[in-house]
């Protein structure tokens, strides 16, 4: 099971724009590499993160193989409101790894 | 005549050497590079018939790249980001990676602040282009040269 680290301030002033930091380890291996045999290594990345806030979709990212492995992603959003940010993370041969962090908004 | 190998015939025979152990491939291994051509192919692809101008979005790498396979990249576009007018969203493309595609990011005016991060492989000393979709349907790049040392891609199979 991959392992996520999320990076958002416990709490913010209403309004405010606060930075999500996102990590993920995973290879994401391009599908470009071969083995010393020759054989390919078969592609195998995330290819989306969407991050949702109290249910409203806020961030989608799409990845193609030229992200680096263990991806990071950092953006923002505007604190509205209480609650929890979800993050959930597709890829290649079902992969799939949900976190969620809470918030607290004065 | 008993003369020494020249240099040519001598690869020529390792390489058979190589191939008949099986490890020839690796000497033809390296994938196909996206050619500019397919960049513009990928850009077009996502812009559609669009003009783009340059301005508006500022793509941040470091120049001078040692390790291509964890490369930052930072990307900053001047918006309000209201919902009247704010980016819809940031693609990146490279010309010389084996795919011209890196990354799409969806925004929206509840980002607050139209600025996002990650890292990138770089296979090649190259230009790497950002473009933004703003909401008022207009298309802004930047791009940035990189020099890089130790290139993604190409190290050893596992």
């Amino acid at each position: 099971m991959a392992s996520a680290l999320i990076n958002v301030p416990p709490r913010a002033r209403r309004g405010e724009v606060i930075e999500i930091k996102t990590l993920i380890s995973h290879t994401m291996e391009t599908g470009f590499r071969r083995t010393q045999l020759g054989a390919l290594i078969p592609r195998d990345i995330i290819r989306q993160l969407v991050c949702t806030y109290n249910g409203t979709e806020i961030f989608r990212a799409e990845l193609h193989p030229a992200i680096a492995a263990n991806p990071f992603i950092a953006f923002s959003t505007l604190a509205t409101e209480s609650g929890t940010l979800a993050f959930h993370w597709t890829g290649d041969n079902g992969f799939s790894a949900t976190e969620s962090v809470t918030i607290v908004v004065e | 005549m008993d003369r020494h190998p020249s240099r040519r015939e001598f690869l020529r025979a390792a390489g058979s050497v190589a191939a008949g152990l099986g490890l020839g491939s690796i000497v033809t291994s390296t994938p196909a590079r996206a050619t500019p051509a397919e960049m513009q192919e990928a850009i077009r692809k996502v812009v559609g018939s669009a003009p783009i101008t340059p301005g508006k979005i500022k793509l941040d790498l470091p120049p001078l790249i040692e390790n291509g396979n964890a490369v930052p990249l930072t990307i900053a576009v001047e918006s309000p980001m209201t919902s009247a007018e704010h980016v819809r969203a940031v693609h990146v493309f490279t010309q010389k990676n084996p795919q011209p595609n890196v990354a799409s990011f969806h925004l929206g005016p509840r980002a607050g602040r139209a600025r996002v991060a990650t890292r990138m492989r770089l296979a090649d000393s190259q230009t790497v282009i950002a473009i933004c979709e703003l909401s008022d349907g207009t298309f802004w790049s930047d791009s940035a040269d990189v020099v890089v040392t130790l290139a993604a891609c190409l190290e050893d199979g596992i």
